[in-house]
């Protein structure tokens, strides 16, 4: 699909002094997408942001805006706003003067700043609190006059460098879904920094995993929950379990490995994974089966498309939704696996029980092998 | 305490209060009240008496001395004078120290209390001392005007001028008002800045709308406290304007000492009273309660 080009980052490097923030990046963001930026602290998410809006500029590699190069273009004279994590309202001006201050730089008529000014309030349903100074508004108020201020200028790319950070756990729930809700209504480009993985899958068109000033893997959500390219990317979102061993075999795309333990495992190998290579392979914990084995019968697969082991359940830890199960495999290694709690029952004594014998197994497709 | 705090219920709390009361705020209304209400009452009551032939007081109530200080031109061109030069004063202090903190508090961290420190440094002497310094410099056969007739220029006037009297205010209260901006520079959240580049406001256009009035409450702390310590100075403009420059300290002086006329000396320091509470008052009524 041939989409427009709202924002390119090409071979852009941050340096500070000694330390490499953003390292050789290269990205393309389309318009009217939600992308997220999504990595540990300190891997350069916020960097980038600042280089966009022009609060630093790169050490090398250009950005363009709509195929215009930014070089060093200050600030001000960009076609982007950004939404600050401390939200940096200005404490001496109302909301409304908040809102219109942007506007006002602009030197846009009285009459239109007053009247995008209202709509603007109204968009994020603050229209009644025109008149009050910051301090006199909650978190989550303050949150919504910081999206109004910079959406009312209508930035052809809003930067949000983890708005939502600051607000308890509820209203960041709810901020989530006005901020997508939002987003798709207005059509502007939103480019998002968190840390909190959940936050990215629900609300991004696009993800960027970044680590250590590299951006490692850009997908949707479902790719990048479903087909991690890298070790990192699958650990860093959601939970997995990972086995290493070596390649011993290809098929098309499943690769048998051969683990320390003197197993032969198969999973969907990507692209260029060759005979001999070492390689991890990484299983979630809610796409494998446990089976009980009863007493002495020799434990065996259910289909020979699927992968089995021998383990021994360890710790069963009830969290609600799932039942999150510890078991202990022959090597020593521990391995999650959660099933869903399917049926409301109050007794557990059906359930498995610490020191069972169990058969673990998955279908070959549900491993990825990775190589890095 | 703050273990105990919680438990308490305010009935419980009252007693602490009973003594916390006059313990913390004794001293300070001890104070307030020998060594500023009694001497401020007694100026008022004398404004309104008569001199006597000996240089005391007559207790006859009158007004005289201030219809006497507003209409008579000699008084009303000094307390004019003391007006005009306080405030040229602390303007020129302004426009030094407001860049001059702003350079500082944008030094790095370890590096601003060594600059602070720099402008502490005339306090280390004694404010006469440095005024004698300043006589010796500005002098007509001073350290300028020998360099100058050095040099075949002519001899200069400078010293027992306006222009004296202003450089050694400035030159003396200076660290008064870089201190306040100072702070309140300190307190400022730079992020403003970026917020308000941001938003398209130039460098010049986000200092007029952001910095500027964040940061008004230390432009009016400092300028009340220099203007209120220019406008009634006396040792500078005794030893820098001499005769010439006199101001409304160096009147009071006289009518206390020498002149012997104490009535129309208590009329003139109940009228600078008024003055420079009247800035205070600009000065609440122009910042907010959490500005300050
Ligand atoms: N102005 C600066 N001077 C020196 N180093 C900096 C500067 N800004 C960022 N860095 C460094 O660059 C790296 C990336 O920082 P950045 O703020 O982009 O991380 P981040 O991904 O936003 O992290 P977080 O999730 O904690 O906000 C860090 O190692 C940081 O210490
Ligand atoms: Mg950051």
């Amino acid at each position: 699909m041939a989409r427009t080009i709202a924002v390119e980052l090409a071979s852009v490097t941050k340096r500070f002094g000694d330390v490499t923030a953003v390292d050789n990046t290269s990205l393309q963001l389309y318009d009217g997408e939600f992308f997220s930026l999504l990595g540990p602290s300190g891997c350069g998410k916020t960097t980038i942001l600042r280089m966009l809006a022009g609060f630093e500029y790169p050490t090398s590699g250009s950005i363009t805006i709509h195929g215009r190069e930014m070089g060093h273009t200050p600030p001000y004279k960009r076609p982007v706003n950004t939404v600050f994590q401390s939200y940096a309202l200005f404490p001496h001006m109302t909301v409304e003067q908040n809102v219109a201050f942007g506007l006002e730089m602009k030197n846009a008529p009285k009459a239109e700043i007053k009247t995008r000014v209202v709509e603007a309030l109204e968009m994020v349903r603050l229209g009644e609190y025109g008149n009050r100074r910051p301090r006199q508004l909650s978190g989550g108020q303050q949150q919504r006059v910081a999206l109004a201020r910079a959406l009312v200028n209508q930035p052809e790319v809003l930067l949000l460098d983890e708005p939502l950070a600051a607000l308890d756990e509820k209203l960041r729930k709810e901020m989530q879904l006005e901020l997508k809700g939002l987003q798709e209504r207005l059509g502007i480009t939103f480019l998002f920094v968190t840390h909190d993985q959940e936050e990215a899958l629900t609300m991004s068109d696009r993800i960027g995993v970044m680590n250590r000033g590299h951006i490692l893997q850009v997908g949707n959500p479902i790719e990048i929950y479903e087909r991690p390219t890298s070790r990192f990317v699958a650990d860093f979102i959601g939970e997995t379990n990972f086995v290493s061993g070596t390649v011993c075999e290809l098929h098309g795309n499943i690769a048998a490995i051969n683990t320390a333990a003197g197993q032969t495992l198969r999973g969907l190998a990507q692209q260029g994974v060759q005979v001999g290579q070492p390689v991890t392979i990484s299983i979630r914990p809610e796409k494998v089966f446990l089976t009980p084995i009863s007493n002495g019968t020799p434990p065996t697969p259910p289909s020979k498309h699927m992968n089995a082991m021998p383990v021994q359940v360890e710790r069963i830890n009830y969290i609600g939704s799932d039942t999150r199960i510890i078991v202990r495999l022959h090597d020593g290694n521990t391995f999650d696996v959660w099933e869903s709690n399917t049926r409301s029952t109050l007794d557990r004594d059906e359930y498995w029980q610490p020191g069972e014998a169990a058969l673990l197994s998955w279908p070959e497709e549900n491993a990825l092998v990775l190589t890095e | 305490m703050a273990i105990t705090q919680p438990t308490l219920t305010p009935e419980a709390a009252a007693p602490r209060r009973n003594w916390q009361l006059p313990v913390l705020l004794g001293p300070a209304a001890f104070w307030l009240f020998w060594f500023f209400l009694v001497p401020l009452v007694v100026i008022l009551i004398y404004s309104f008496l008569t001199r006597s032939a000996t240089g005391g007081v007559d207790w006859i109530f009158t007004f005289d001395n201030y219809a006497r200080l507003l209409s008579d031109p000699i008084y009303v061109t000094i307390l004019w004078r003391s007006v005009w030069i306080g405030g040229v004063a602390t303007l020129i202090c302004l426009l030094i120290a407001y860049p001059l903190a702003l350079f500082i508090i944008l030094q790095p961290a370890q590096w601003r209390s060594f600059y602070i420190f720099l402008v502490l440094i005339p306090f280390w002497t004694n404010m006469l001392v440095r005024t004698y310094a300043w006589m010796t410099i500005l002098n007509n056969n001073g350290l300028i005007n020998s360099f100058v007739t050095g040099l075949g220029g002519p001899r200069l006037t400078l010293i027992n001028t306006e222009g004296a009297v202003l450089l050694g205010l400035v030159y003396g209260q200076l660290p008064f008002m870089v201190l306040p901006l100072y702070a309140a520079m300190d307190r400022f959240d730079f992020r403003m800045m970026e917020a308000a580049s941001d938003l398209g406001a130039n460098k010049w256009r986000a200092f007029l709308r952001v910095m500027l009035p964040m940061t008004a409450p230390g432009i009016a702390a400092g300028s009340v406290l220099v203007f209120i310590l220019s406008a009634g100075n006396y040792i500078i403009p005794a030893l820098l304007g001499g005769n010439k420059v006199t101001m409304i300290g160096n009147q009071l002086e006289l009518w206390f000492r020498t002149a012997q006329n104490q009535p129309l000396g208590s009329a003139a320091a109940v009228l600078l009273m008024i003055m420079m509470v009247g800035g205070v008052i600009i000065y609440f009524r122009t910042t907010t309660e959490d500005d300050r």
